[in-house]
Parts: structure tokens; C-alpha cells; sequence
């Protein structure tokens, strides 16, 4: 998609449709030729797993629609009978079922990747935007999809979920109204949950394909944080990145498979193997795992409109993480007090995550206050002001020089060589 | 310094949490069981499932339904290794409601291997209205839909040790769970004290007896064998699918594990002259 092609087709056919379709071209500069900075490591391998993982769940999830019955009375029994009278069917359920928590394992990965190395900065701004996005649609997904089984988790997980717009002043009871499609969540809501989990996939995919172009654009961040200058400091993404990312789902699906395989249920809750029963509220409803550190951030403000708004703004600023970093280099490895407060940000989200999982009450309460404050502060507060005081350490002029700097694994046996 | 100030903010919201930790639930945690099914070779012992049968058809099934299991399955590998003809022998003892027939009346008629398990009562309000208000829960997947939440850190050791037996430890707990209520609780009337029953007060009374149910392999007749053998037959209700996915898991890991370490070489075939370019003399690049 950028730099030049060096495909050059042989064979008269493969001319003939370079001249009508450059397709294959196109595949050659993207996949192929492209040059990677050499010194990525193993972290850069979650947009392949990403992009792995999403195939997983479409290829899944067709072969279960095609069994899945999208009506109140039917849909949990129908999930049921997909994991007893359909062959291979719990295989099919456990996989996009687990395959949804794996993707957001990896999704969580790409971003922690994305904010140490700091690659939201100048000239991938746009590219981190769609990313959001793409985690924004990913978020949705997974939640319409959750509530398809229609078990009680899922039944009262959509209640809550779609509650949350009626904090909108004046218009938030029409909307939710609307949402739901009658006075409560009913068939209405499985059945238009079910047509945009269906569509949604799609259109993430399609948002993968200007995240992939945007990437191809301004290339790739790397470890330094330092722009390669010359062709030194870049390998060809075929054999290099394409071996090392398919090394890595190996190991990525190696646990994968130990969750699908061994403990299914593990990341489930056993409620949702009750049907859906509007007349009984479980004691404790939690979001699937993935959802919690946002969970305890909506619950740890009393107001409810300030709870939505604080649960949509701690994703929503994310996307201007480009202009609230005031810092110009990028990579954390060369701004000490930035590892530090980013290392306590990630600790501070998965404890936010287990507050999720606990009672709103006490001293989890307070506790998800203090981790709430410091999830915005460290947006807000912390990192304008960061990139004003902050003392950084020298940059090295280029990648090679990085890597050459830095002792190669087996460079003691060579050293004594010498 | 960067741990030290981690470990602070980790000890803070620890310590605030402390409080909150009092209320955490008020129920006995189910003692764990040993199953032949936990672990990662472990399967169901069809003579255990044939006994957990036996105790569901001859007790539980006065009250609940276990409507999603056919009377095939009781033949199905991987289940309670019925033959055949033993299943249609059960399946020919329930009457099952058929129609309407040509005269446009429902019938009854003896199950055949194709039908699931007729439920006790016609409906859900026939239930409550024979048991004084209470529906007891179908037993399809029961055993998947009952649990213990254990909390930080026995969960992660879970994951670990693969454990997945909550539920049929917390229906074994259960059955044996009746003993006389502790002072000052208040029993409302028409329910029985369990020390597993989430809020101590169960509806159901007391199931099971010492020497109730007769086996006939000598296995003793205890409440305690009795929960165990009806637990492994709820949880391969719940899940009667789990020997094929254990047995399809290994080779599944085995190959997945054997064509990662294949990449892993090939990775650094590849990467060679990458890491090492003293031995070639020049770098490859873009």
C-alpha cells in the first residue's frame, strides 16, 4: 500500500492481470516486501494474533448462526442444543466463546504495546484513533454477543447495559425505550442484538483494513521509538515478521487451547447456564472480565449520569492520547518517569478490573475512587504536564545503532571468541 | 522504586477492601471432591453415571425436570455406556404426550429412544402449585449452572489446576448440607436450614436417606456416595460432550504444541544472520 512494489509479474497471465487488477502487487508490497524496523519484538506480534483471532470468531460464529434460533423462548435451548446434538457444536461455542476473551487479551496487549512505546505519536495519530474505534466496536460486539445465549447473566447484563442511557437528561428514557425495542428487554432486543452482532464483525473487519493501510502508510513503530532512516533498519515483513508471528499464535493458541479444551467455563459465570428469567435479579450481576475495569469505573461515581459519562470518557480518551502526551519521544524505555507512572497505570487498571468483580460496597467502593482518579489523572493531569518536566534519556541516531548497542543474545560466546 | 510505589497502591486498595471482605458470603464453601472426570485425563466413570441415574429416577425425578436429555443419550459414548436395548427399556417406561393424532386429541404414549425425559409436571405452575409455591430448577445443565465463587487467589490457582468441579461439589455439599439451624436463625416456614444453600433456607427437604436407594454393585449406601453419584450424573447431563472434548484437547495440544516449537526453529533459522551477522559478514535488509 506505500513505498514501491518490487513485484514483478512473470508468467503472461499474471501480466495481463497486473495490468487490469495489481492485486497480487498489492498483497507482494503489503505482506511481502514491506519493510518492519528490525528490532520489534515479541509485543508487535498482537496485530497478527488480532487479526488471527477475528477470523477465528467469523468463521465461528457463521457455522453457529446457522444453528443459533434469535427468539426468547428458543435461544437458550438452541445454545444447548448446539453443544449436544450438533456435531463438533461445543467445539464451535467454547472456541468463540473463549476466542471472545482471548481477543480482548490480545486487543488489551496491542494498546499496553501502543501506550508504552508510545506509537499514538506523530504521524500515527490516525492510526491509533481507528484503533480505538476498532476496541469500541469490539466492546459493542461483545457485549450484543453475550446476551445471545440468553441466560440470566446475559438477560441482566442487557438491562443494565442499556439502562445506562436513560442517565441522559430529557431524552434517555426514548432512547432506551427505543434500544430495547418495547418497555423492557425482550425479543425485539434479542433480535436486533443478533443482526448487529452479526453485522458488526464486518464492519470491524472493514476498520481493520484502514488500520492495516493507515500502519502501511507512516510504517511501523518500534522499540526506540526512533524512525528508521536507512534500509539497515529494516528487515522484509516476508520471511522475518511472518515467521515470528506465526511462532507467536502458535504459543497465543497453545492457551487458547488449554481454556477451550480444558476449563470452558473458567471465564464464564455459572449463572448464565440459567435461562433468562426477567421476574428474578441475580445477587450479583458482573460483566463478562473484559468489561470490569469499566464496570468499577461507572459504579465507583454515585451520580449515575456522572458514572456514564466517566465510563464512556475512559474510553473515549483514549483517542486523544496523541495530544495529551506532550512528551516528543516516543518509546517509554527512554522516559523514566513516564515507565513509572504508565506501569502504575496498568496495575491501576487491573485493579480497577477486580474491584469490577467485587460488591460495590465499603471499602472497594473507596479503593475503585482512588484508581478512578488516578485512570483520568494520568490522562489528564499527569501526562501534559509529563512531557514538560520530564528529563528523557538520549535518543540512539538509529535503530542499528540500538541494536548493535544492545549485547545480542549469544554475544558472550562470540566476545570470547574474539 | 517503581514496585515500591505499585505495592503501595496495591496495599491501599487492599487494605480499604479489608472491610468489605466481612461480608463476603454468608454460605459454607462446598468441601471439594475428588472426580474421575477433573483434571486433564480425567472422564466420566459410566458405572458412577449408571448409579447417579439410578438416584435421579428414583428420587429426584419425583419434582424435577431434566428436560434437555434424550433417552438416546443414556446410549451415547462418553456417557453411562447403556447399550441400547437398555436405553429403549427406559425410554419404553416413561409415557410421553404425543398429538394431536387424527382425531385432534393428544395421546399418550410409551417414550421411544428419540424423546427427551417427560417432566414430573405438565407445567411450571402445576409445579409451584403441588410444592407449595417453589419450582424446583430443571437438572439439564444444572451442574454447570451452580458454583462457589472462591475470590482472589484460589481462582487463579483454578486456572492452573484446571479445576472445574465447583458445580457438582456444591450439589454433593448440598445433599449433605441439612443439619439443625444455628441459634437465632429464623427459618420461614416451609423451608429446611442448609449450611450450602446460599441463603441457608432451602425449600426442598431433605432427599436422601443412609440405605435409601439399593445399588447393586455393592457400593456403599450413604447420603455422602449417593451426592457424589448423582453429582457425576448432573454434571454429565450438563455436559455430556466432555470425554470427546478431552480426548480431541490432547491431540489438539500435542500437535499445536509439536507446530510451535516447528515455528519456533524455523523463527530462528530465519533470524540467523539477523542476530549473528559477524558469521555472514553482511546484514540482510529491506
Amino acid at each position: 500500500m506505500s513505498g514501491h512494489s518490487t513485484y514483478q509479474p512473470q508468467s503472461p497471465f499474471m501480466q495481463w492481470m497486473e495490468r487490469r487488477l495489481p492485486i497480487v502487487s498489492l498483497v507482494y508490497s503489503s505482506f511481502v516486501a514491506y519493510p518492519t524496523p528490525r528490532n520489534l519484538n515479541y509485543w508487535w506480534t498482537f496485530g497478527g494474533i488480532l487479526a488471527f483471532m477475528l477470523g477465528v470468531q467469523i468463521v465461528t460464529g457463521i457455522v453457529l448462526a446457522m444453528h443459533y434460533t434469535p427468539h426468547v423462548d428458543f435461544a437458550f435451548n438452541s445454545v444447548e442444543s448446539i453443544m449436544r446434538d450438533v456435531n463438533y457444536g461445543w467445539l464451535l461455542r467454547y472456541m468463540h466463546a473463549n476466542g471472545a476473551a482471548f481477543f480482548f487479551v490480545a486487543v488489551y496487549a496491542h494498546i499496553a504495546r501502543g501506550m508504552y512505546y508510545g506509537s499514538y505519536k506523530e504521524p500515527r495519530e490516525v492510526l491509533w484513533i481507528l484503533g480505538v474505534i476498532l476496541f469500541l466496536l469490539m466492546v459493542a460486539t461483545g457485549f450484543m454477543g453475550y446476551v445471545l445465549p440468553w441466560g440470566q447473566m446475559s438477560f441482566w447484563a442487557a438491562t443494565v447495559i442499556t439502562n445506562l442511557f436513560s442517565a441522559l437528561p430529557g431524552v434517555g428514557e426514548p432512547i432506551v425505550t427505543w434500544l430495547w425495542g418495547g418497555f423492557a428487554v425482550g425479543n425485539p432486543t434479542l433480535n436486533r442484538f443478533y443482526s448487529l452482532h452479526y453485522l458488526l464483525p464486518f464492519v470491524i473487519a472493514g476498520v481493520v483494513v484502514l488500520h492495516i493501510w493507515a500502519l502501511h502508510m507512516v510504517g511501523q513503530n518500534n522499540p526506540t521509538g526512533v524512525e528508521p532512516k536507512t534500509e539497515k533498519d529494516t528487515l522484509v515483513f516476508t520471511p522475518y515478521a511472518t515467521v515470528k508471528d506465526a511462532f507467536f499464535v502458535g504459543v497465543f493458541c497453545i492457551f487458547f487451547a488449554l481454556f477451550v479444551f480444558y476449563i470452558p467455563n473458567y471465564l464464564g459465570h455459572s449463572d448464565n447456564y440459567i435461562m433468562a428469567n426477567p421476574g428474578q435479579t441475580p445477587t450479583h450481576i458482573v460483566p463478562e472480565w473484559y468489561y470490569l475495569p469499566f464496570y468499577a469505573i461507572l459504579r465507583a461515581i454515585p451520580s449515575k449520569l456522572l458514572g456514564v459519562s466517566a465510563l464512556a470518557g475512559s474510553i473515549i480518551i483514549l483517542a486523544f492520547l496523541p495530544w495529551l502526551d506532550t512528551s516528543r519521544v516516543r518509546s517509554a524505555n527512554y522516559r523514566p518517569q513516564y515507565r513509572q507512572f504508565l506501569l502504575i497505570f496498568f496495575a491501576a487498571v487491573i485493579g480497577l478490573g477486580y474491584l469490577g468483580s467485587q460488591e460495590p460496597s465499603g471499602g472497594y467502593v473507596i479503593a475503585a475512587r482512588i484508581l478512578t482518579v488516578y485512570y483520568f489523572g494520568f490522562f489528564l493531569v499527569i501526562l501534559p504536564l509529563l512531557g514538560l518536566f520530564e528529563k528523557t534519556k538520549p535518543l540512539p541516531n538509529s535503530i542499528s545503532e540500538a541494536v548493535l548497542a544492545a549485547p545480542p543474545s549469544g554475544a558472550k560466546a562470540s566476545g570470547a571468541k574474539a | 522504586m517503581i514496585s515500591h510505589r505499585i505495592i503501595t497502591v496495591f496495599a491501599l486498595a487492599a487494605s480499604l477492601s479489608a472491610t468489605a471482605m466481612q461480608t463476603a458470603a454468608a454460605e459454607d464453601a462446598p468441601p471439594r471432591q475428588k472426580w474421575s472426570f477433573s483434571g486433564l485425563f480425567g472422564i466420566y466413570d459410566p458405572a458412577q453415571l449408571q448409579r447417579g441415574f439410578q438416584i435421579y429416577r428414583e428420587v429426584c425425578s419425583t419434582c424435577h425436570s431434566i428436560k434437555l436429555l434424550a433417552f438416546r443419550n443414556l446410549a451415547d459414548p462418553g456417557g453411562p455406556a447403556f447399550t441400547e436395548a437398555q436405553a429403549t427399556a427406559v425410554a419404553s417406561s416413561y409415557q410421553v404426550t404425543d398429538g394431536p393424532n387424527d382425531q385432534g386429541q393428544m395421546f399418550q404414549r410409551p417414550g421411544t429412544l428419540a424423546d427427551h425425559f417427560p417432566p414430573p409436571f405438565p407445567n411450571d405452575q402445576a409445579a409451584r402449585a403441588a410444592l407449595g409455591g417453589k419450582l424446583p430448577p430443571d437438572m439439564s445443565v444444572l451442574a454447570k449452572a451452580r458454583g462457589y465463587e472462591w475470590g482472589f487467589p484460589r481462582f487463579v490457582f483454578d486456572a492452573f489446576t484446571l479445576y472445574q468441579e465447583d458445580g457438582p461439589d456444591y450439589i454433593h455439599a448440598l445433599l449433605n448440607g441439612y443439619t439443625d439451624p444455628p441459634a437465632g436463625f429464623a427459618l420461614a416456614p416451609g423451608t429446611q436450614y442448609n449450611k450450602y444453600f446460599p441463603t441457608g433456607a432451602i425449600g426442598m427437604p431433605k432427599p436422601l436417606t443412609d440405605g435409601q436407594v439399593q445399588y447393586t454393585d455393592g457400593t456403599p449406601t450413604t447420603v455422602d456416595q449417593y451426592g457424589r453419584d448423582v453429582a457425576a450424573f448432573l454434571m454429565w447431563a450438563a455436559e455430556p460432550t466432555l470425554d470427546a472434548r478431552k480426548r480431541l484437547g490432547f491431540q489438539v495440544m500435542i500437535f499445536l504444541i509439536v507446530l510451535t516449537g516447528l515455528l519456533y526453529f524455523t523463527k530462528k533459522k530465519v533470524w540467523h544472520d539477523v542476530h549473528h551477522p559477524e558469521l555472514t559478514g553482511s546484514q540482510p535488509q529491506a
